[in-house]
């Protein structure tokens, strides 16, 4: 029978014309400026550097809108979209059966927003990575319910304004690189779209370990930061120099490596260039020593326990 | 075959198992796990299964136990899982995911009282919640149709021309803890009543394609009038999915709906679960009293069987509808879709319903005569009646 069930029939085959990647096709319904956009051209290129295809699943989110209107697709691979709180669950089906059968060809990656990851999944995410189920689990970070049309979620920064905190966030974001790393994961890294060279690398660690693996990327979303498009990659750049984002990765929950130290760019640059803080909500010297704080708590565990060469 | 004295969830527990199993041959078996009394023994008798190709992921709720069924039924193999009362609300969201997915998972059902409070006793409004969560529901009333049951869901939702969940249901304890002779069928039987499973759309990387996207309105207003014509497809290929059961296992797994004594019975009662049971108990001692009275077991509740029991009650002028669930404010689900379903053709009936067990109170052979008094005296039908209050 004909199953046209909530089946985007994307074109069999489809020339992937335009892009360097075959995860992102063009014409895909992102905002400009999208950090999403770049994460997912960066996972395919290093997908494609991997020799490795995808089975990707993806909960409510903006990750989701991309492939656009049934029945297009935007994306080069299989995509099965999960119910907001339970993408953890349903990629866990789907490695389990693909480890069942030894399909080896393609990694499965859980791609999620931080709504779906900090907030509504984090029980099932959880689970997911104690069970060290064995896939890659992806999340971009923009700070808000950015689908929704800019919410506050657990993940948003102190004094940002969003449409349920007209008056500023009061409540630091979570720290959940910290959390995932409790749970002793084979590994744990966060990417910036400002360090590309980085980002494959772990995106390649990611592809060839076994197990559990999250990621954490910072994902600049122009709409809801009120922010430039064109800014982008910079922000990211600022927030890695500044030591707002650190880029560290962590083995096994117990070896660290700080990936790019802060150069001692001042974090204000960052909130100026958003105008989702109000100009008096942020109070600068509070940041600065939070951040010096951050930057010193990874460089001594990355001192005292260190990652292997070989890793 | 083994004839066994177990209790209903190991009955379930086996009967899953085995049909698990038989997929090895296939795609193989992947099921997520969560305990919640009074199903729990089911899920320890899965979780002691050694599959030879499968995986029992112990998840940490009754949402992520369908979730992984979901992805593992996506990606081609077999699924299945139980719940009960809280648990199966803590699912719906994945349960109609799984019916919109076209996901044949195989879901059992104990029956058990919505808490707060926690009342763990039998009671179908919670099964009941899922009637309008494309799945397909099955009643039964023992242990052997439970198993019996569960063989049968698992060839008659994976048929490629239904592809819908199927939930099989029991009452907690009555059923659940309750040891009866089942016969339990040994591999080789149900591998030979079970194809090979693999979902024809499942993720497939020579065809990409994203499942469970942004779609417009008419674009998802033609998936869901497919699932409603492939739901009208049920009755026929359920049909044959029972012949080839009888072929295989040498036994009737029955119909959509048992009638008993309803040819010429003035007065029938309708009653589905363990209160067929005690109900054609009843019926069979009237009878033999010489009463025109009549009794019909429901068994499948999604498709609700209109045909076939407006052809039971065909010559009857009054009908008691014994329902152990409810609607606030309006009455039992079962004698609610079945006024629907006499409106303008049996506008003659007094169609009374009875709220019996309700909350987990027994549903005694008393109890039942009390209805029968109740709807002999009545001319017209009235609103539901509350049973097992004590004043």
């Amino acid at each position: 029978m004909s199953t046209k069930t909530a089946t985007h029939g994307a074109a069999a085959g489809a020339p992937v014309c335009g892009v360097e990647n075959s995860l992102l096709r063009p014409g895909n319904t992102n905002c400009g400026g999208c950090g999403l956009s770049i994460v997912l051209s960066m996972i395919g290129r290093a997908l494609d550097r991997a020799g490795k295809q995808t089975r990707m699943v993806i909960p409510a989110c903006c990750g989701i809108v991309t492939a656009g209107g049934y029945p297009t697709s935007s994306y080069g691979s299989p995509v099965l979209g999960a119910t907001f709180g339970g993408s953890p669950a349903f990629a866990t089906g789907v490695a389990a059966v693909g480890d069942l059968n030894g399909e080896q060809d393609y990694v499965v990656i859980n791609l999620a927003g931080d709504g779906g990851t900090y907030d509504i999944g984090m029980a099932t995410l959880s689970a997911a990575a104690e069970r060290n189920e064995n896939f890659i689990y992806f999340c971009y970070d923009n700070e808000i319910y950015g689908n929704t049309g800019g919410q506050r979620s657990s993940a948003t920064p102190v004094g940002a304004k969003t449409t349920t905190t007209p008056y500023g966030e009061t409540v630091p974001k979570k720290d959940i690189l910290s959390i995932m790393v409790a749970h002793r994961i084979p590994y744990a890294a966060t990417l910036s779209i400002a360090h590309p060279e980085d980002f494959e690398r772990k995106m390649l660690t990611a592809i060839r370990t076994r197990g559990f693996r999250f990621l954490l990327a910072h994902s600049p979303c122009p709409t809801g930061w009120k922010s430039e498009p064109s800014q982008t990659v910079q922000l990211v750049r600022i927030a890695v120099n500044s030591g707002l984002f650190a880029l560290y990765e962590v083995f096994d929950g117990r070896r660290y490596r700080v990936n790019v130290s802060p150069d001692g760019s001042d974090p204000e640059t960052y909130y100026g260039q958003q105008r989702r803080f109000p100009r008096d909500a942020v109070d600068f010297q509070v940041v600065r020593a939070e951040v010096g704080n951050a930057a010193t708590r990874l460089a001594k565990l990355a001192e005292i326990w260190p990652a292997r060469d070989d890793e | 075959m083994a004839l066994e004295v177990v209790t209903g969830n190991h009955a379930a527990g086996y009967a899953l198992s085995v049909g698990g199993e038989a997929n090895r041959r296939a795609r193989g078996v992947c099921c997520g796990i969560y305990p919640i009394t009074p199903q729990t023994e089911i899920v320890e008798f899965v979780a002691r299964f050694k599959f030879s190709k499968g995986r029992v992921v112990h998840v940490e709720s009754e949402h992520s136990a369908m979730g992984v069924c979901i992805g593992a039924g996506m990606n081609g193999a077999r699924s299945f899982t139980a719940s009960a009362a809280n648990g199966l609300t803590y699912m719906a969201e994945n349960i109609f995911t799984a019916g919109y997915y076209r996901v044949p998972v195989v879901l059992v059902g104990v029956n058990r009282t919505m808490g707060p409070p926690w009342n763990i006793w039998a009671d179908q409004s919670d099964t009941l919640m899922l009637r309008d969560g494309n799945c397909i529901q099955f009643y039964c009333e023992d242990n052997q149709e439970v198993v019996d049951s569960i063989l049968l869901a698992f060839r008659l939702g994976e048929d490629r021309r239904i592809l819908l969940p199927v939930m099989v249901i029991m009452e907690a304890f009555i059923m659940s803890h309750t040891q009866m002779n089942t016969e339990l069928p040994e591999q080789g039987l149900v591998d030979r009543y079970l194809p090979p499973f693999d979902l024809p759309h499942r993720l497939d990387n020579a065809r990409p394609s994203t499942v469970g996207g942004l779609a417009w309105p008419q674009e998802t207003l033609s998936m869901r009038v497919e699932v409603d014509e492939v739901f009208r497809q049920i009755p026929a290929v359920y049909d044959e999915c029972r012949q080839a059961f009888l072929d295989v296992f040498g036994r009737d797994v029955g119909g959509f709906t048992t009638p008993y004594e309803t040819e010429d019975a003035e007065l029938v009662l309708v009653a589905s679960g363990t209160i067929a049971t005690t109900t054609r108990e009843v019926v069979k001692k009237r009878r033999a009293a010489g009463e025109k009275i009549g009794m019909v077991k429901v068994k499948a509740f999604r498709p609700f069987p209109e045909k076939e029991l407006l052809g039971a009650v065909k010559n009857a002028r009054k009908v008691g509808v014994l329902d152990r669930n409810y609607a606030a404010g309006i009455g039992g689900i079962f004698w609610q879709d079945l006024r629907a379903a006499a409106q303008g053709k049996r506008d003659d009936l007094v169609l009374q319903d009875y709220l019996v067990g309700v909350c987990g109170g027994d549903v005694t052979p008393d109890l039942i005569e009390e209805c029968i008094e109740d709807l002999r005296g009545r001319r017209k039908a009235g609103s539901p009646v509350w049973k097992g209050i004590e004043a």
